[in-house]
């Protein structure tokens, strides 16, 4: 598609009125006449037998409503919250959850009771007067320990420790290793991560007795998979659940799987018959909200010497937690994404997910996908670095040219140009310069390191055939509706949710282009699952332009189909004859003879219909994408280590992305600045630290879990290539994790790079001061 | 037992009974109604609630209600006279300075304290001035960008800033 008027134009985004002035609406402003306050009391131990929850204290607080424990719970909730296949769909073991601990608590913050009072405060004071007596157990901390036969175990009632293992093999792997001329081998620590978006979780719940619905108000990606979890839990029809996603302030993966207050906050307001709400406090949401990553790679590289790459061999061990998240097993696809963009004989991967006494992981921004990435992307550094090769050199040597290119595993990456993005990222960032002052850097004792990362990533999810096994039975397509009112004003609804993705903006440019109406004349709705199609898959995975997008450009599709047709017959001429341009129908070689698309629709409303059409001018469409798509790009960064501090400064940064086409540019950039600089956040600052003895969460605020500020972070440069994905009528792709699974490599790459001459070669994330600084002291003894 | 507290909030003279133990931004999204103020953090790292308190750039979480006795507050919906933009809520508008938008008022009030004592900052005085706000989202590039052109605007006439 080409570029137009609005499909391609940097258009000021229609949500930042309401932001910038104050005037959005998230979820903890939202209030109901009669709201009581909700305060979750919480296990301070990461593993321990309850013996008993004495509630009276709490009860006898003025103001305090009910104190709610699992045996009150049970009344109303019933199940155990869900757990999909995703990528690994032969499980071993999953551990039944309830929202609410009964006997055993299995994490730390994992709910043991839930207070009800009139005012916040009050409810948070009467938490803390229940007093729950415990008989601690031994913590699970390290998932490589909680494999072993002999370890204790994560629930006391579970066989192991072991909640999947399988390996994918993707070729003949010992034929692949048997003519390798060189191996190098090295174990990657994902470290655990909090997604951190700046609004935490938050759920309101009012309960009618009397009409037996319930209405939910929550900061979430997902609110039509969330009514289908909650009313199943409840018993309540579907259709009496309502549930509403506004303004969310952050999402990053952490607000799409369900969570134990999404099913507390409801069911308390059926137990009490009056609108609850609890809002999580940030130290809540640093223990209790899913971490993200949480992964220990080890993987050897066969190669032969002129730098041809022959086999992969890797084993990902990752930390579930003390529950399988629901989306949990998506993580593993960055075992079907090592190979990246590079040519393999052969991959061959397992995947063990553990348990630990800990919070479930599940998908953070990316997930998956940057851990493949930056597993694959060390590996052929460090297959360079054996063999004396230019990173760039070996890269090119093996990337994948021909498409679409069948990966190892049978994914078919749909279009690509891998060279197109390295070589313009190399010119962008003065690669060729930078080497020469890297060498002459080094010549002065300065310790500075050219890092690339050439990407590429699975997103758009996704097809029917792969996704609804991957759920359990619904496919992660994606639907639209999309209605003309007499008036020429146009609602449109889409299934997807926008919490800063600016789908307001891009999916109104795109409903306004396609139909030939004003920007102004497009209303678009997201959010409510009053409103709209039957269901909605929601925001995570980059999939909504690639997806919703299509949905609604397939439902603008149909609409002009039937407007068409109306518009012929009020013209009487043939359908065949008419042109649409510019928001008319005119009658081909009769230009006086035309009507506007919002004549049309006001007629649809009229009496004067062909014979057989039925009023209205709207439609709903569901849009079952063919295959995934797949953006790539070209990273590099340049960093420098302090020899005396181990504190790494980032010097250059690119970043050469392609999403196929474009429908705002501004929008675009903003996403991959994002992602650039929540990976670089991986990559140098950010860890979830258990203590590895109690179990206790080390980085339990802010204070400790560092979110860098903006002067952590460098600006960026970012260019972009456009090769059109084959897949959609748009040509469209995703952008939304582009930067996170691109600069984490990028990043350590460099540093590696920096750190060369001192005879290392690899280092973890993140690569903080005090771990360059201790692997510089041990080099150098 | 409720204690008396006046204070100006965004031009409006009030006096309310409020508990020694509410905090300023509760007052501010409770009593006042104002909820354009957010909470992101519990220990005054996110400048999410960031006001200005007689001109000053506060976190709201992390003081009283009543320590602003006899103070006036400005809140992001009084930093442009209704139905108006502030420079800052233009420049970030232009220039893509938000995408959740949920820190953004924080970081236009830290940012409306700092430009009214420096009328260019470079960008290491944008970085010191906004130490203080966290950002999940842009990476920070637009932001720094929008208060440049915020600044730019603002020396140009286009407004006179507000509690400078």
């Amino acid at each position: 598609m080409a570029v137009t008027q609005l499909i391609g134009a940097r258009v000021q985004r229609r949500e930042d009125p309401r932001l910038i002035t104050g005037h959005g609406r998230f979820m903890e402003d939202h209030t109901l006449p009669g709201l009581t306050h909700l305060a979750v009391v919480r296990s301070p131990h990461p593993h321990a037998l309850i013996l008993g929850i004495d509630t009276a204290a709490a009860r006898a607080l003025p103001g305090v409503l009910a104190v709610f424990t699992a045996a009150d719970f049970h009344k109303v909730l019933s199940g155990s919250m869900p757990v999909t296949p995703s990528f690994a769909p032969e499980k071993k073991y999953v551990p039944e959850r309830f929202p609410i601990a009964d006997r055993e608590v299995c994490f730390q913050g994992e709910p043991v009771a839930v207070v009800v009072a009139n005012d916040r405060y009050l409810a948070a004071d009467a938490a803390d007067l229940v007093h729950v007596t415990y008989e601690p157990l031994p913590a699970v901390v390290d998932p490589e320990g909680a494999m072993n036969p002999g370890s204790p175990l994560v629930h006391t009632d579970g066989p192991d420790n072991i909640g999947w293992d399988m390996t994918y093999a993707g070729g003949d792997i010992d034929a692949a290793f048997s003519r390798a001329e060189v191996v190098v081998k090295e174990r990657i620590i994902q470290q655990r991560l909090a997604p951190s978006a700046m609004e935490t979780r938050g759920v309101m719940a009012s309960y009618s007795p009397y009409s037996e619905d319930l209405t939910l108000w929550l900061s979430s990606q997902n609110p039509h998979f969330i009514r289908l979890f909650v009313s199943g839990a409840m018993g309540i029809p579907e259709s009496r659940v309502r549930v509403v996603s506004p303004d969310v302030g952050g999402g990053f993966g952490s607000k799409i799987s369900p969570y134990p207050e999404d099913y507390l906050v409801p069911a308390a307001s059926k137990l009490l018959g009056r609108p609850v709400r609890w809002i999580e406090t940030r130290t809540e949401s640093v223990m209790t909200t899913i971490h993200g990553r949480g992964q220990v790679f080890t993987a050897e590289a066969a190669a032969l010497r002129d730098g041809t790459l022959l086999g992969l061999r890797l084993t990902q061990v990752l930390d579930l937690g003390a529950y399988h998240g629901t989306f949990g097993a998506f993580q593993a696809c960055a075992c079907l994404m090592a190979g990246g963009v590079y040519r393999w004989e052969a991959i061959s991967a397992r995947t063990v997910g553990v348990l630990t006494n800990k919070v479930p992981t599940d998908p953070y921004r990316g997930a998956g996908r940057p851990e493949g990435t930056h597993l694959c992307e060390r590996m052929v550094d460090r297959v360079a670095d054996e063999l004396g090769m230019d990173p760039a050199e070996l890269r090119r040597k093996n990337f994948a040219r021909e498409f679409p290119f069948v990966n190892n595993f049978g994914l078919t990456y749909d279009s690509g140009n891998y060279d197109g993005t390295l070589d313009r990222a190399m010119e962008l960032s003065d690669y060729q310069g930078w080497r020469q002052r890297q060498a002459s850097a080094r010549d002065e004792g300065r310790l500075i390191g050219i890092g690339l990362s050439t990407w590429v990533e699975i997103c758009g999810l996704g097809p029917s055939a792969a996704t609804a096994g991957a759920t359990g039975g619904i496919a992660l397509v994606e639907s639209a509706q999309i209605r003309f009112l007499p008036s020429g004003s146009v609602a449109a609804y889409v299934g997807t949710h926008a919490h800063g993705q600016g789908h307001d903006t891009t999916f109104s440019q795109l409903v306004a282009e396609t139909l030939g109406v004003p920007l102004e004349a497009v209303d678009l709705r997201h959010g409510d699952t009053a409103e709209g199609p039957a269901f909605g898959y929601g925001t995570y995975g980059s999939r909504s332009l690639s997806v919703g997008g299509m949905a609604l450009y397939t439902a603008s599709q149909e609409i002009l189909a039937k407007a068409r047709k109306l518009a012929a017959h009020l013209l009487e001429a043939s359908p065949d004859d008419l042109e649409f341009t510019a928001g008319a129908f005119t009658v081909r070689g009769n230009p006086q003879a035309k009507k506007t698309i919002q004549e049309v629709a006001l007629a649809s409303y009229g009496g004067n219909l062909p014979a057989g059409m039925e009023q209205g001018l709207e439609a709903v469409s569901h849009f079952d994408p063919p295959n995934f798509v797949w953006p790539f790009g070209a990273h590099v960064c340049v960093a420098e280590v302090d020899r005396e501090t181990g504190a790494v400064e980032i010097l250059s940064y690119t970043g050469v992305d392609d999403c196929g086409n474009v429908i705002n540019p501004m929008i675009v950039e903003g996403q991959v600045q994002g992602g650039i600089a929540q990976s670089i956040a991986q990559a140098l600052f950010e860890e979830v630290v258990y203590d590895g003895e109690s179990g206790q969460l080390v980085t339990g605020t802010m204070l400790d879990y560092l979110v860098p500020t903006m002067n952590e972070l460098p600006t960026p440069q970012l260019d972009r290539t456009v090769t059109p994905s084959p897949t959609n009528a748009l040509g469209v792709k995703g952008i939304g994790e582009a930067g996170t699974i691109a600069a984490s490599a990028a990043v350590i790459n460099a540093v590696c790079d920096a750190l060369r001459p001192l005879g290392i070669h690899h280092v973890d994330m993140p690569a903080s001061p005090d771990r360059l600084w201790r692997l510089m002291q041990e080099a150098g003894r | 037992m409720g204690q008396t507290l006046r204070v100006t909030v965004n031009g409006e003279a009030r006096s309310d009974e409020v508990e020694p133990r509410l905090l300023l931004v509760h007052y501010l999204r409770e009593t006042c109604g104002l909820t354009g103020t957010h909470v992101g953090c519990d220990t005054s790292q996110c400048g999410a609630c960031t006001v200005l308190l007689d001109g000053a750039a506060v976190k709201s979480c992390n003081m009283l209600a009543l320590q602003a006795d006899g103070a006036e507050i400005t809140t992001i919906e009084g930093l442009a006279p209704e139905g108006g933009l502030h420079p800052l809520q233009t420049a970030f508008w232009e220039n893509h300075g938000l995408q959740c938008g949920y820190c953004t008022p924080g970081f236009i009030m830290a940012a409306a304290a700092l430009l009214a004592e420096n009328h260019d900052p470079s960008d290491e005085e944008i970085g010191r001035g906004l130490e203080g706000n966290l950002c999940r989202c842009t990476g920070y590039v637009n932001i720094r960008k929008a208060v440049k052109a915020a600044a730019q605007a603002m020396r140009e006439g286009a407004a006179a800033p507000i509690g400078g």
